[in-house]
């Protein structure tokens, strides 16, 4: 795999991570935390680990954004710090 | 999610796009001899066709698909799937989970391990899928969300 | 106090990246892993996986070789697990609401 195109996920990486930190909105942030488990993904497959890519786009990408989407309609959409 | 997702818009893509997610859902357990994949990943993909439906349409449309009390059976199947199948190798003489022993007739004792790992792929598949709707059904229950 | 955080992590991010020096590079065929015979001069497990799977179950690919029959009573384990955390949600998050109702 080229290392300029892991360079580039590794930098949209840190911006997803960053983002996800420190936005209020926390539905936002459980979109950038989907982002970074994507972009996880794709680099788990570039290092050569196919399987393991794709248990982790299918959960971390798919069924915890729906999980924690709906512990975000059930609680406060807003952070207090 | 009360007001938001009232858009018939949203209902008729995740209508639309569901049984494929399902029918790759299967595609991944079953080909799982040859291609990146098997039963926990194949399981989290059923589990996802089903939680589209349920999170655009509510509590009373996704009763239509699959109902609550199906849950824990289907997850008790699965791995009553998995054990039995070692039970049957130890019962046929050999040790638990040891597939070559399995009472096909007809195979050698190679392709008797390739019909054993798709048995148990199934019932992870099964489990998995089960699991993860039901922690889906016991967060939001008693709200419709839709 | 935001200052302070963000110097414990830069200094744990500058931990990190010392220690990732002394990783192996990627794919280099001549890793520890990678060798017949591992430090104590015992066989590699490994080996045997990569050169008799597709003779021993007739399968292509061998991570579900691995996963499947080889170490088949890990997996029961797993799977174990993940029935053993549904029925949990069902004890916990059922008696919560009942107790609001």
């Amino acid at each position: 795999m080229f290392w300029e195109l892991e360079l580039v996920i590794y930098i949209f990486l840190l911006i997803s991570a960053i983002v996800a930190l420190e936005v209020d909105d926390l539905l936002v942030a459980v979109v950038m935390m989907t982002i970074f488990s994507f972009l996880m993904a794709l680099l788990f497959v570039a290092m050569g680990a196919i399987d393991v890519g794709f248990t982790e786009a299918v959960i971390g990408a798919g069924v915890t954004g729906i999980l924690f989407v709906v512990v975000v309609y059930q609680t406060s959409r807003k952070t207090n710090d | 999610m009360k007001e938001q997702f009232q858009s018939p818009i949203v209902l008729l893509g995740s209508r639309l796009l569901s049984p494929y997610i399902m029918l790759f859902g299967w595609y991944v357990i079953i080909h799982g001899h040859y291609s990146p994949g098997g039963g926990f990943q194949g399981g989290a993909l059923l589990a996802a066709s089903v939680l589209l439906i349920r999170v655009a349409g509510g509590t009373r449309l996704s009763s239509l698909q699959l109902r609550e009390v199906i849950n824990t059976p289907m997850a008790t199947l699965g791995v009553a799937i998995y054990f039995l199948t070692g039970v049957v190798a130890v019962l046929a003489g050999g040790f638990f989970l040891d597939y070559g022993q399995l009472p096909i007739p007809g195979l050698e004792a190679a392709w008797l391990r390739y019909y054993g790992i798709l048995i148990i792929e199934v019932g992870i598949g099964l489990t998995v899928m089960a699991i993860l709707i039901m922690i889906y059904d016991n967060m939001v229950k008693g709200e419709d969300h839709a | 106090m935001k200052l302070l955080k963000f110097a414990i992590l830069a200094l744990f991010a500058g931990v990190l990246i010392y220690a990732s020096n002394d990783l192996p590079y990627r794919g280099d065929p001549d890793n520890l892993m990678h060798a017949e015979r591992s430090i104590t001069d015992t066989p590699v497990k490994g080996n045997y996986f990569i050169q008799e799977a597709y003779n021993d179950a007739r399968t292509p690919n061998m991570v579900t070789v691995v996963l499947g029959d080889y170490r088949s009573i890990d997996t029961f384990g797993e799977q174990v697990v993940i029935f053993t955390a549904g029925l949990i949600t069902i004890l916990v998050l059922r008696k919560q609401r009942r107790r609001e109702e």
